[in-house]
């Protein structure tokens, strides 16, 4: 055994051992941060599978956003929780849920063994194209150019989930704040990392951001880390999000997705297709969307966390 | 046995694991947890079957890789939406319980909505 596949074998064996725990503790707040600790361990998965931009994302979003996502929620529902643990359903029960989801991984992991080989590819084809785009990761040419439909429609279905978030505010308080106001002890150790961390977090997004065009990195993950510098501002009670009613705010959610819409409706006249780019333009106007989107994805990851709006608008 | 193959067992397991969770748990903030768990369990087979893929001089197919960024991007943003509905049906009903005929539900009738 090489050290790489025992190193994925110790990966593989904690991860199923902290998703098991994170399903069997009773303490929801002690699951989320298994939750936490089993996503970061999951980067390191990726990183295994030597997918380094999956890894990026995953240790932001997947771990980090959802994370703090999930922790605040679990704070606010705590007092639910001793009623709720009744109504765990009783034991056969229990064992036909075990019995079928064992069977689903059983059949999931049949499907693994008997995977063909050689594997299928899309690889050759990518690498073909790569220099028709000009960008060195060919994940984000994949992105941009190949699967930029995927990126587009992700880029709306963000905004509409965070239209869902609002839209679920009670009418006396619709264009207000969102979430409850944060307050921190200013001598506190989070209000002093909010002090310290956001300089560095800013450089270290935008790099981020920038370097995706060569490097793994990208706007996701930069936007990422862009929203998590000010959501720690906003915990520490240093910042507060804006009243979603804020004719700013509301352009600039829109901007990103609509300047894609623009560039790959321009792409029917100028290349031929929807969503192409004309010969020698593709980095740039790759670079051009990838800028636009980065505000949009900025605030959005950001408000998605802070919630619907809960206190009103000033007049 | 090989690494990717291995992470694929690790994904059938998680996704078994997600289920479980999802089925037997009555907290919705849990059973959101354990659908995360699912959807992980997905991205990581996924992710095994981009590293089979590799060839011409990438380590994994950078397609399943791109659109996995998108998939957790999107997985994020509809957990996000429904923490917002579970925070709201506790802010209406004073409970986060899925069932209709909970005792809770009564004392909750009159609460400030």
């Amino acid at each position: 055994m090489t050290v790489a596949s025992t190193l994925a074998l110790v990966l593989a064996l904690l991860l199923v051992a902290i998703a098991a725990w994170t399903v069997a503790t009773r303490r929801t707040f002690a699951a989320v941060e298994g939750f936490v600790a089993y996503g970061l361990l999951l980067s390191i998965a990726w990183v295994s599978l030597k997918a380094i931009d999956v890894a990026l994302t995953e240790a932001a979003i997947g771990s980090g956003l959802t994370g703090v996502l999930l922790i605040g929620a679990a704070a606010r529902l705590r007092t639910t929780e001793a009623a709720l643990s009744a109504e765990r359903p009783g034991t056969p029960l229990r064992w036909l849920a075990a019995a079928a989801s064992a069977a689903v991984a059983g059949a999931i992991a049949i499907g693994v063994l008997s995977l063909p080989d050689p594997a299928p590819t899309l690889a050759p084809a990518v690498l073909e194209h790569l220099p028709s785009i000009g960008l060195g990761n060919a994940v984000t040419a994949v992105l941009l150019a190949y699967r930029g439909i995927d990126t587009l429609l992700e880029s709306i279905v963000v905004v509409f989930a965070l239209i869902g978030v609002w839209s679920l505010a009670p009418d006396r308080v619709w264009g207000g704040y969102p979430g409850p106001r944060q307050y921190a002890d200013p001598n506190s150790i989070l209000a002093y990392l909010a002090r310290v961390l956001p300089p560095i977090g800013i450089v270290v997004g935008l790099y981020i951001f920038w370097v995706g065009a060569d490097l793994p990195g990208g706007k996701f993950q930069g936007a990422t880390i862009l929203a998590a510098m000010w959501l720690l501002a906003m915990m520490a009670g240093l910042a507060d999000a804006p009243p979603i009613s804020r004719t700013w705010l509301r352009i600039l959610l829109v901007a990103g997705p609509l300047l894609f819409i623009a560039i790959g409706l321009a792409g029917a006249l100028t290349a031929g297709a929807v969503l192409a780019y004309p010969e020698g333009y593709a980095k740039l106007l790759i670079k051009v969307i990838e800028a636009a989107l980065l505000p949009t994805l900025v605030l959005t990851l950001a408000l998605l966390v802070a919630g619907a709006p809960e206190r009103t608008a000033p007049r | 046995m090989s690494v990717p193959t291995l992470f694929g067992l690790c994904a059938a397991a998680l996704v078994g694991l997600g289920l479980y969770g999802v089925i037997t748990n009555p907290q919705p903030l849990r059973k959101l947890l354990a659908f995360n768990l699912i959807g992980n369990g997905v991205f990581l087979l996924f992710g095994a079957i981009a590293r089979r893929g590799a060839a011409a001089g990438f380590a994994g197919d950078p397609v399943p890789q791109a659109l996995l960024i998108t998939g957790i991007v999107v997985a994020f943003s509809a957990s996000a939406l429904a923490v917002a509905l579970l925070l709201r049906l506790f802010q209406v009903t004073g409970t986060a319980t899925l069932t209709d005929d909970q005792p809770a539900m009564a004392k909750a009738d009159d609460r400030d909505v």
